[in-house]
């Protein structure tokens, strides 16, 4: 059985979605639907309590898990704060953190991520911290207590895929924590890659919300999230499998 | 280093016969490049760039679409004070002007938030005249925290201040910085500004600076289109925004687009900018500084504005008032300059939404 177990809980779906950028949040919930995501990001700055109508809290659905996150945060001490700020408004103990201090790539602050995964993971968050990948920062984040480790495709919003790939694959192979592409995918056939490679799941947002039909791609995410799942469970052509028997090549040695 | 030493350099430079060796093909490879650079930023405000407008636009609305997504800021004004000591030719406000002043006590400043709260904008700007006597930085202090408890985000538009002065209203909850050069031609800035502290070109110049410096973090730029050639002080404003952009990348970096208003007073020395040269300006903007936020105010029609919507325009003003008081007193003073869109928030909610944009009441909290 193929089980997805994040944060003491079992996920039926590697597909996370952000909320950001669409053209009206009225369909986020439909987006959710056709997804079949379960875990679904905000930006806690975008959270409006005062508003009933404009409070996005309002568009996902119950059964989901909330991971507010702290976009706009740039620096540790900010993300700290905005992840208390998510839980005292009931957004649960999830929080991901971002903490970006450049503006015109929004990369994100490895050394001040890390900082603030120890604090709240002590705190007792589930921290999902999202980082450049950097084989180094990632152990950094496994012993400061982050839940899985979040590393970039390619800059958040610019649908590239996975440019950061051979990065990637490093940290797939070292790193005991779930590895979950955020950032960078643009299409369907990203998702897919990044699961065929052996992430556990991708973080979705700009190439939904800005799709001409964001429900329809929604689903289009969903079977490629699946179908790359299923590629990494048959062993993909090309995978080096250990196990296999025959040596066409070296036989001759044990003979 | 301030910006003032870049701008020396590009100053004199001949825009006339740089323009004149533009070709077309000059441009469709700066609109077709991934990264421009200050060459390609000034052939896109070239005038035989104006025939390739539709070109640019499709690239503008995909690079904003990409990083602002299907998104739109909103914010409204909030004028505390117009007691203002400079003599500036194009505002309503200048000294000599002969108009109805008020200053908001504690209280109507409550009622202001209170009544422009009600309509769920959660982003004000406040603005003042400058007078250290009228509206000294005790008294915004005090206005910043009368407004704080209705906003989550709170922008200035004031005199400019030191970088002390800017840490101190940063304190008191304010996060972003609006301060326009309004013109970056020198000899123009003193001859407009005829007396007062805001003759001071330097000092204004350097103030996004200092806010920068302060740890602000949003700063907005712009300069008064109409005050001298639009395709000088376009190219000027966003030599200015890389110039922020790059030294401090932890600040939101964004440039308004102010035309020039018609007013109380009697400046007329007026640069044409017609509407086709203010969306060339927009559009050469977004693929220069493809992050950079661009603001279009009140001051622009309704039709025109709606149809800016999808060129690259992030954050626009709704339910504006421009007199001191404008939205809850019955004894509110003379306005700054004339607005042209005069609809309510719920009117440009609806509208937005009618396009395809999803209206942004809040992208900010206190932290």
């Amino acid at each position: 059985m193929d089980k997805f177990i994040l944060g003491g809980v079992e996920l039926n779906s590697r597909l996370f979605i952000g909320t950001g950028k669409f053209p009206d949040k009225k369909i986020i919930p439909e987006v959710i639907k056709a997804s079949e995501s379960k875990v679904i990001t905000m930006a806690l700055r975008r959270v409006d309590l005062n508003s009933k109508e404009e409070n996005i809290l309002d568009y996902i659905p119950e059964d989901c898990i909330l991971l507010p996150n702290t976009s706009g945060a740039r620096n540790a001490e900010e993300a700290v704060r905005i992840a208390r700020l998510a839980k005292a408004m009931g957004c649960g103990n999830w929080i991901k953190i971002e903490v970006i201090s450049d503006n015109k790539y929004l990369l994100p602050d490895n050394h001040e991520t890390i900082k603030a995964t120890e604090i709240l993971a002590k705190e007792g968050f589930i921290v999902l911290p999202y980082m450049s990948p950097d084989l180094i920062s990632a152990r950094n984040l496994v012993d400061a207590g982050a839940a899985a480790v979040m590393p970039l495709g390619a800059p958040i919003g610019t649908n590239r895929g996975l440019q950061t790939k051979e990065l990637i694959r490093i940290l797939i192979d070292e790193i005991s924590l779930p590895i979950i592409v955020d950032a960078g995918i643009g299409k369907p056939s990203h998702a897919a890659q990044a699961l065929e490679m052996g992430a556990e799941a991708v973080l979705v947002n700009t190439a939904i919300a800005t799709a001409q039909d964001p429900v329809k791609m929604g689903r289009a995410f969903n079977f490629s999230v699946k179908a790359g799942r299923i590629a990494y469970l048959a062993g993909a052509s090309g995978q080096k499998l250990y196990a296999e028997a025959s040596s066409p090549l070296t036989g001759f040695l044990n003979e | 280093m301030s910006f003032y030493n870049k701008y020396l350099k590009v100053k004199d430079i001949d825009f006339s016969s740089f323009f004149e060796k533009i070709t077309e093909s000059h441009i469709l490879k700066a609109i077709n490049k991934e990264a421009l650079d200050v060459y390609d930023f000034l052939t896109l405000l070239s005038p035989i760039a104006q025939n390739f407008l539709e070109e640019m636009a499709q690239k503008s609305h995909e690079i904003t679409i990409q990083n602002f997504g299907r998104t739109m800021q909103l914010y409204t004004p909030m004028y505390l004070s117009n007691y203002c000591v400079n003599k500036c030719s194009y505002c309503g406000f200048n000294l000599c002007n002969d108009i109805k002043r008020k200053k908001l006590s504690l209280r109507e400043i409550q009622e202001e938030s209170k009544a422009i709260s009600s309509s769920g904008l959660r982003h004000i700007l406040i603005l003042t005249g400058e007078s250290k006597k009228e509206s000294p930085l005790s008294y915004i202090i005090d206005g910043v925290k009368a407004v704080k408890k209705y906003f989550d985000s709170i922008s200035i538009e004031i005199y400019p201040l030191t970088e002390d002065e800017y840490r101190e209203v940063i304190r008191a909850g304010v996060d972003s910085l609006t301060i326009y050069q309004e013109v970056y031609n020198e000899t123009i800035y003193d001859r407009v500004h005829i007396a007062g502290p805001k003759k001071n070109y330097r000092f204004r110049l350097d103030a996004p600076e200092r806010g920068c410096r302060a740890k602000m973090r949003g700063v907005n730029i712009g300069a008064l289109l109409g005050l001298d050639n639009w395709r000088k002080e376009a190219f000027f404003t966003g030599l200015h925004g890389k110039y922020l952009q790059d030294k401090y990348p932890d600040v939101e970096i964004s440039i308004s687009l102010p035309r020039l208003r018609p007013h109380i007073g009697s400046f007329n020395d007026i640069y044409s900018v017609l509407d086709k040269d203010l969306v060339q300006i927009i559009l050469a903007q977004r693929l220069f500084l493809p992050r950079i936020g661009l603001t279009i105010s009140t001051r622009e029609s309704q039709s025109f504005r709606d149809n800016l919507i999808p060129l690259g325009v992030t954050k626009i003003s709704a339910g504006v008032s421009t007199e001191v008081g404008g939205h809850s007193s019955n004894t509110k003073s003379d306005s700054q300059f004339e607005i042209c869109d005069k609809r309510n928030v719920e009117e440009i909610r609806k509208m937005l939404l009618s396009k395809g944009y999803q209206p942004l009441f809040k992208d900010w909290m206190a932290i």
